[in-house]
């Protein structure tokens, strides 16, 4: 019988069938970090079970450790250092492999799990954090999981999991100049709601996707949850595995040629059947912006926001005036040319070495415009570093950005640092929510591109005018 | 964990679409590394008009008499989506919210859900407003809900079955923890990792954890 990708990967971490039509899943890797992960390591200990191959366990402290140069255990959420001894003190109890603080390796979760080599094509990796699926682009199931389900992980090695419906979202032809996976990812949530994916896992394909280069692929997958997804996933190819190759944890010498005959098999058969399929036509995506407070409420730069007495549907209707009223904004108007406070470069969803790559060729030589606050946060220790090292720190400071140390930082709000009420925000994040980068902050979710565009006229800009093709 | 097995309390509708867990139970309010105690942080941001102070926002539903002690809470599509943050459903339990009624939730929420005793019920969102408009005109109204049965009861008489997958409903039914249910089919996962480090050695062979101090 013809398989997809995630049938594929399925089977091999089938344990038993259980009754009522779960299936118990062999876990490959489960990561966690201090936030979250503090929890379920704990609740382990408090019920006196034991963590099962430790050595196949990893842990970071990405979300509560503070960004700024210097930092050591102390944070500005408060409370917020417990959390980080806590998670420490469990972790070695536990024998697990811990990414602490001033190590080299540390960074946010998401972004470590890759460079690392720890997830790989046709593993199964779970993890307390909904943008787990982030490393389904290697050609790995992967899926965020609560705390308890993370005790679960850890004390079984498994899961009980309810198989989910399939998806294939094809991005088809060539993504015209200045548009990024970011924007592909935003047009489809756009399209088609971010309950969309409810249910499915969804494989990415098309010529579009098997053309972006590895980083870019994570960003795609990073936002599968914002389309409701299960997890997504990118079959592997010659990319993936060149990516792979040789990084900490992936397997060394015969062991890599093995795991590579496996892992060419790895793609969802010709005559596979999916559940859905949506088809997207790559060359008509333009720049995205979100106007709102779902990842839903995004239009193209050069659109307008849109009017809710256009929606028929009354829920989604006061969905959109709550949100317009939040945001500080009026419909049937551009979005582009609205005045910013801030511009933010970070997050799992955009932090990687090639997005730092990207905003810096913008910004090279110019200046942030005045009044507007500007902070770059690496998505790792190893991406600030190798950045440091090809000097894009010196076009970040030099045009006005903050540069700090690895974390998730104000991706989200953890009660210490925020951009303020009221502040406008254009951020290379994952989430729009109220209130989700500070209490009252309006955030506006970009490409790094269009942040950096938009940083340098102190307003949402087109990142189109600011590079030139072949540039 | 608390079995479910028949609820009746009062419900109160918050119908809004992609209710996320961060307006459920906002990060600041994550203050400690704990399960317990955050029941006075659900919905901070709309339930005080100022977080700080704690001054209750009228408005909102469960500020407003007769659905102050709501344990059955009403939402839009996409209830829970989000963040996998399982303080959510330790926040909602902790106000002592026993089911949710949604006609779609974010799916690590609904397992979350499961896992920490409070049934989430999946209904049509016509239904849904229905319910909600007659709890609207007549505040601190009860519903019934049967978990054997599969059914929800309003004292209208009318009957709305709902669908939930058989392990979930054994979970909820009998208060278990997961762990030990699990942990029955232990041979079975011994089993698999034996046959699976011959088939996939790659993905045992790792270096070592390294010791602190090393
Ligand atoms: S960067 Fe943001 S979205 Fe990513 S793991 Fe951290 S808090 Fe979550």
């Amino acid at each position: 019988m013809a398989q997809t990708l995630a049938d594929k990967i399925w089977r091999t971490h089938a344990v038993t069938e259980l009754d009522g039509g779960a299936t118990l899943l062999y876990i490959d890797r489960i990561f966690l970090h201090e936030r979250t992960g503090s929890i379920a390591l704990k609740g382990l200990e408090a019920a006196g079970r034991a963590v099962r191959e430790p050595g196949l366990v990893f842990c970071t402290m990405d979300h509560i450790v503070d960004t700024f140069p210097g930092r050591g255990d102390d944070t500005r959420m408060p409370g917020g250092r417990a959390f980080i001894t806590t998670t420490r003190e469990a972790a070695r109890a536990a024998g697990i492999h811990l990414f602490d603080i001033g190590d080299p390796d540390q960074g946010i979760v998401h972004v470590v799990s890759p460079e690392q080599g720890i997830a790989l094509p046709g593993t199964t990796l779970v993890c307390p954090d909904s943008h787990t699926g982030t490393v389904g682009a290697l050609g790995a199931l992967a899926w965020g999981i609560g705390s308890t389900e993370a005790e679960h992980a850890m004390a079984t090695r498994t899961l009980a999991v309810t198989r989910p419906k399939q998806m294939r979202v094809s991005f088809e032809g060539s993504l015209p100049f200045g548009v990024t996976a970011k924007d592909m990812i935003l047009a489809l949530i756009g399209a088609h709601t971010a309950g969309g994916g409810v249910g499915y896992v969804v494989e990415f394909a098309g010529s579009a996707v098997r053309e972006l280069e590895m980083e870019a692929r994570f960003t795609l997958c990073n936002m599968a949850v914002e389309f409701g997804a299960f997890s997504g996933l990118v079959a592997p190819d010659d990319k993936t595995f060149a990516y792979l190759e040789g990084r900490p944890f992936a397997p060394k010498g015969a062991l890599w040629q093995q795991a590579l005959t496996h892992w060419q098999r790895l793609h969802s058969d010709t005559d596979a059947r999916f559940d859905r399929e949506i088809n997207i036509d790559a060359s008509a995506i333009v720049p995205q912006v979100t106007w709102g407070t779902s990842p839903q409420h995004e239009i193209p730069i050069d659109g307008e926001i849109p009017d809710p007495a256009g929606e028929a549907d009354a829920n989604r209707r006061k969905a959109m005036e709550r949100a317009l009223a939040y945001m500080g904004l009026s419909p049937g108007r551009p979005l582009a040319g609205t005045p910013i406070d801030a511009a933010f470069i970070g997050s799992c969803t955009n932090s990687r070495l090639s997005d730092l790559r990207a905003a810096a060729a913008v910004l090279r030589g110019r200046r942030v415009a005045e009044g507007v606050r500007a902070i770059c946060v690496p998505g790792s220790s190893r991406v600030k570093a190798a950045a440091e090292a090809e000097g894009l720190d010196r076009i970040f400071t030099d045009a006005g950005f903050e540069w700090r140390e690895s974390g998730c930082s104000m991706c989200f709000f953890a009660g210490g640092e925020s951009f303020g009420p009221g502040e406008r925000v254009i951020t290379s994040t994952n989430r729009n929510f109220e209130n989700r980068q500070g209490p009252g902050t309006r955030s506006h979710l970009a490409s790094p591109t269009t942040v950096a565009a938009s940083a340098l006229s102190g307003r949402i800009a087109d990142v189109r005018e600011f590079t030139q093709e072949g540039a | 964990m608390q079995p479910f097995r028949r609820h009746r309390g009062i419900a109160a509708p918050l119908i809004r679409i992609n209710i996320d867990t961060d307006a459920i139970i906002p990060s600041r309010e994550m203050k400690r590394v704990s399960k317990e105690g955050l029941g006075e942080g659900l919905f901070a941001n709309w339930r005080y008009s100022d977080v700080a102070t704690r001054e209750e926002n009228p408005d909102f539903v469960l500020n407003q008499e007769g659905f102050r002690s709501a344990s059955i809470l009403l939402g839009g599509v996409n209830f829970g989506c989000g963040s996998s943050r399982e303080h959510a459903v330790w926040a909602l339990a902790d106000f002592g919210i026993r089911a949710v009624v949604a006609p779609s939730f974010g799916s690590i929420f609904y397992g979350n859900c499961v896992r920490n005793g409070i049934l989430p019920v999946r209904l049509e969102e016509a239904v849904i407003a229905d319910i909600a408009e007659r709890l609207e005109a007549a505040p601190g109204s009860e519903l019934t809900l049967d978990l054997p049965d599969q059914v929800l009861l309003a004292d209208t008489g009318s009957r709305y079955a709902f669908e939930i997958d058989p392990p979930d409903k054994e979970m909820l039914l009998e208060g278990l923890d997961q762990i030990a249910m699990t942990l029955r089919h232990d041979e079975a996962i011994r089993a698999f990792m034996a046959q699976d480090r011959e088939a996939r050695p790659w993905i045992y062979a790792v270096p070592a954890p390294r010791r602190p101090g090393a």
